[in-house]
């Protein structure tokens, strides 16, 4: 082994080696991240892909820091997406404000060689430094391949270390070649900008896949045999009736996780808050700080928490499906269908995570290279059912829809929430239908995508993943929700009378509500409605506990006085609450109302943070304004519509 | 096809189909990669694997339509639509 030279790695605490993690896509590159990183790692990301900026930081054996940047999939530098035109841009240093890794690491599946070296070629020509990392060495071994090492590292012209990221094998052999690449080639490299990259033509491709063959051919002695399980599998899942059935299967379990399974630890989540909330009054005296403490701050942060044991199932799931290899085979299935409407078969996977929540939805659509397809599917995901509509569909089903048994077990209420999500999405598709037709006309944009082997999901990556997805969620929860409540909480307390006395009637929220009362009028609605609007449309979940607020029930039960009735459990007194208001509403509202509102909720852009990420995806104001405006549009529109045939059906 | 008789003197001559023609279980060599429209999807396709003088095989293709299919080719599995299929070149084995 070479001995290092410490003179030319930098040793200062401050300043870490900067090193990138470039391969192909499933090449097992994010598992060699958390291999290397551990829990050390700064990410802010949702499922589908490694999209966002992940960083993490290790020592080496010899003690030197180094900073590791996992760059998302790539097939070859000439980028045909955001994510590849990252690794791209990254790699050839032309990142603002991103140091010029000191030296690549390029990850290849070594079971996969053939498609693998490519990519690795392509960076090599770069000339700067770098090492191959030979991942799923033991797959490649137990399938039978010999690969000689030795002349595969001097055909290639880099260093070559096996590894296994999965089991770590390998890893501080890796570091130690890191470090020694840097200090044999010095530092000259880090400030060389100017490399000489350009889109290749179809001829330099031929040429470096032809160099491919060549080294293999010297490198590698026995073929890996096939993968037997994958084809078995796939005979099932990509089987033409079976296969369908499958993927419907999957999608009824996803379904039932978040709608039975999520509802004892959601209760857990609310009883826990409730009972908080019932400490923290019963330790302040009566006034102004108790009630923003328990009626705004902890009533409105639970009110979105519950939420959190279904978006983690709905998280799971799709992890579990994408890690697994699985999502790609649902995107071949779903691709004709999504066609029918103008959509990528991609576009599956984003809608279908936009049933939790659209903003990992619309992060999601960073898979879809085509730009017209992903605004499209932007456009529309905020159509699909999310989960914080279910509370407000529950408190109106329950309030105004007959409990009327229909046989085969089916209950009338039960029918129209399901309605209630088909109308989502079957409006999402026409939508979509009509911006592929107009706004977004153009060619179909192609279905390339590679069918990765099958794998056992690591449960590893899933538990960071999972791990992620709710710091991230918990994070909303605690910035946007928290403030949103707090004000909800000021407009409907403030002012008070003068005899200290308030009602919501004159309390500022009271006045917005009568402010907006002409324009909401035709729809059915009135002024107490509008009050409860007003939140709503920073966050949709908002809505119910601003009804309650608006119709004088205290939903969440934190005051010491309210203890008439110590016999109920948490739970039971939840319940009863939202019967009450359920009963309050049923009382003042007409079915037409109800229906209208509906409507409004199926339709309505009511989530401020949806907009912020539109925002941010985009990169332009326009998208969150056209999703804001024509959203709005459509829902008043349809609300209005609905309201009028119901009036006109006696309903009103 | 008079071609594909083995017997004249241009039986040998090997008759081109087109990737995006055939159905499960063909085999053969990729021939050409002809140029799309889109300069760069040609470039994916090949950097995926569509790479002239390369084994495949038609393995799967989606239900009802028979639409986008699944091709094994330089050691992976690549799904693509017809359309796109239709760029290269085949001669089955």
């Amino acid at each position: 082994m070479i001995t290092q030279n410490t003179d030319s790695v930098p040793k200062t605490s401050s300043d870490p080696l900067s090193i990138a993690l470039a391969g192909n896509p499933n090449c097992g590159k994010t598992a060699l991240f958390n291999a290397l990183t551990g829990g050390k790692q700064k990410v802010g990301n949702y499922p589908g892909v490694t999209v966002e900026r992940k960083e993490g930081a290790l020592l080496t054996r010899s003690g030197q820091k180094i900073s590791l940047l996992d760059l998302p999939g790539t097939y070859s530098l000439d980028a045909r997406t955001p994510d590849e035109r990252v690794t791209r841009d990254v790699i050839l240093g032309a990142v603002p404000d991103e140091r010029l890794p000191q030296v690549l690491v390029a990850v290849a599946d070594a079971t996969n060689l053939e498609r693998n070296l490519g990519l690795v070629l392509e960076l090599k020509a770069l000339g700067r430094p770098i090492v191959l990392a030979l991942n799923m060495m033991d797959l490649a071994r137990a399938r039978g391949m010999e690969i000689d090492l030795s002349t595969l590292a001097r055909e290639l012209g880099i260093r070559v270390v096996p590894i296994v990221a999965v089991t770590r094998e390998g890893l501080p052999v890796l570091m130690d070649a890191v470090e020694n690449t840097l200090s044999r080639g010095q530092m000259e490299w880090v400030t060389a900008t100017d490399s000489a990259w350009r889109t290749p033509d179809a001829s330099e491709v031929r040429a470096r896949f032809a160099e491919v063959d060549r080294i293999l051919r010297l490198a590698v002695t026995r073929k890996p045999g096939p993968t037997l399980w994958t084809d078995r599998i796939d005979r099932l899942v990509l089987h033409p009736i079976a296969g369908t059935l499958f993927l419907f299967f999957v999608l009824a379990l996803m379904f039932q996780a978040i709608f039975a399974w999520a509802g004892p630890p959601a209760d857990a989540i609310e009883a826990g808050v409730a009972s908080f909330g019932e400490w923290v009054g019963s330790g302040l005296t009566d006034g102004a700080l108790r009630s923003l403490l328990v009626d705004g701050v902890i009533s409105g942060v639970g009110s979105v928490l519950v939420f959190l044991p279904q978006i983690l199932f709905l998280f799971l799931f799709i992890l579990v499906l994408e890690d697994s290899g699985y999502m790609a085979r649902a995107a071949v299935l779903m691709d004709k269908v999504m066609g029918k409407v103008g959509l990528h078969g991609r576009a599956f996977i984003p809608l279908l995570s936009s049933y939790a929540c659209a903003i990992p939805g619309i992060m999601a659509t960073r898979t879809i290279d085509n730009k017209r397809d992903r605004l499209t599917t932007i456009l529309i995901a905020p159509l699909t059912t999310c989960s914080a509509r279910l509370p407000v569909y529950t408190l109106l089903v329950a309030a105004f829809i007959p409990n009327r048994d229909l046989g085969f077990g089916l209950g009338l209420q039960g029918v129209v929430m399901f309605g209630l999500y088909v109308a989502g999405l079957l409006l999402a598709l026409m939508v979509g239908y009509v911006l592929k037709r107009t706004a977004f006309k153009g060619q179909k944009a192609p279905l390339l995508l590679e069918l990765p082997t099958y794998k056992l999901p690591s449960i590893r990556s899933v538990t960071i993943g999972l791990i992620e997805r709710s710091k991230t969620f918990v994070r909303r929860a605690g910035t946007v929700i928290l403030s949103l409540s707090v004000l909800l909480w000021f407009l409907a307390s403030y002012p008070k009378q003068e005899d200290g006395s308030h009602s919501i009637h004159s309390s500022y929220a009271g006045q917005i509500g009568h402010a907006l009362e002409p324009f909401i009028r035709p729809l059915g609605y009135d002024w107490r409605i509008g009050v409860a609007l007003i939140p709503g449309f920073a966050a949709r979940e908002v809505m119910v506990s601003a009804l309650s607020t608006v119709y004088a029930i205290e939903l969440s039960e934190g005051t010491p006085s309210s203890s008439e009735e110590p016999l109920l459990s948490e739970e039971q007194q939840e319940q009863k609450e939202v019967e009450a208001l359920g009963k309050a509403l049923a009382g003042s509202w007409s079915l037409a109302t109800a229906l209208s509102l509906l409507m409004w909720y199926i339709i309505a852009p009511q989530c401020i943070s949806t907009l912020a990420v539109v925002r941010r995806e985009t990169n332009s104001w326009r998208w969150p304004l056209v999703v804001l405006i024509y959203l709005t549009s459509l829902a008043y529109f349809a609300s209005w519509l609905t309201y009028r045939f119901a009036v006109f059906m006696g309903w009103g | 096809m008079n071609r594909s008789n083995g017997d004249s003197k241009l039986g040998k001559l090997p008759h081109v189909q087109l990737l995006g023609e055939l159905r499960p279980g063909a085999r053969g060599v990729i021939t050409k990669v002809q140029e799309l429209r889109e300069a760069t999807l040609t470039l994916r396709l090949m950097e995926m694997g569509l790479l002239e003088g390369g084994a495949f095989e038609v393995v799967h293709e989606a239900p009802f339509s028979r639409d986008p299919i699944v091709v094994r080719v330089r050691g992976s599995l690549i799904a693509l639509r017809r359309e796109e299929a239709n760029s290269i070149e085949v001669v089955l084995s």
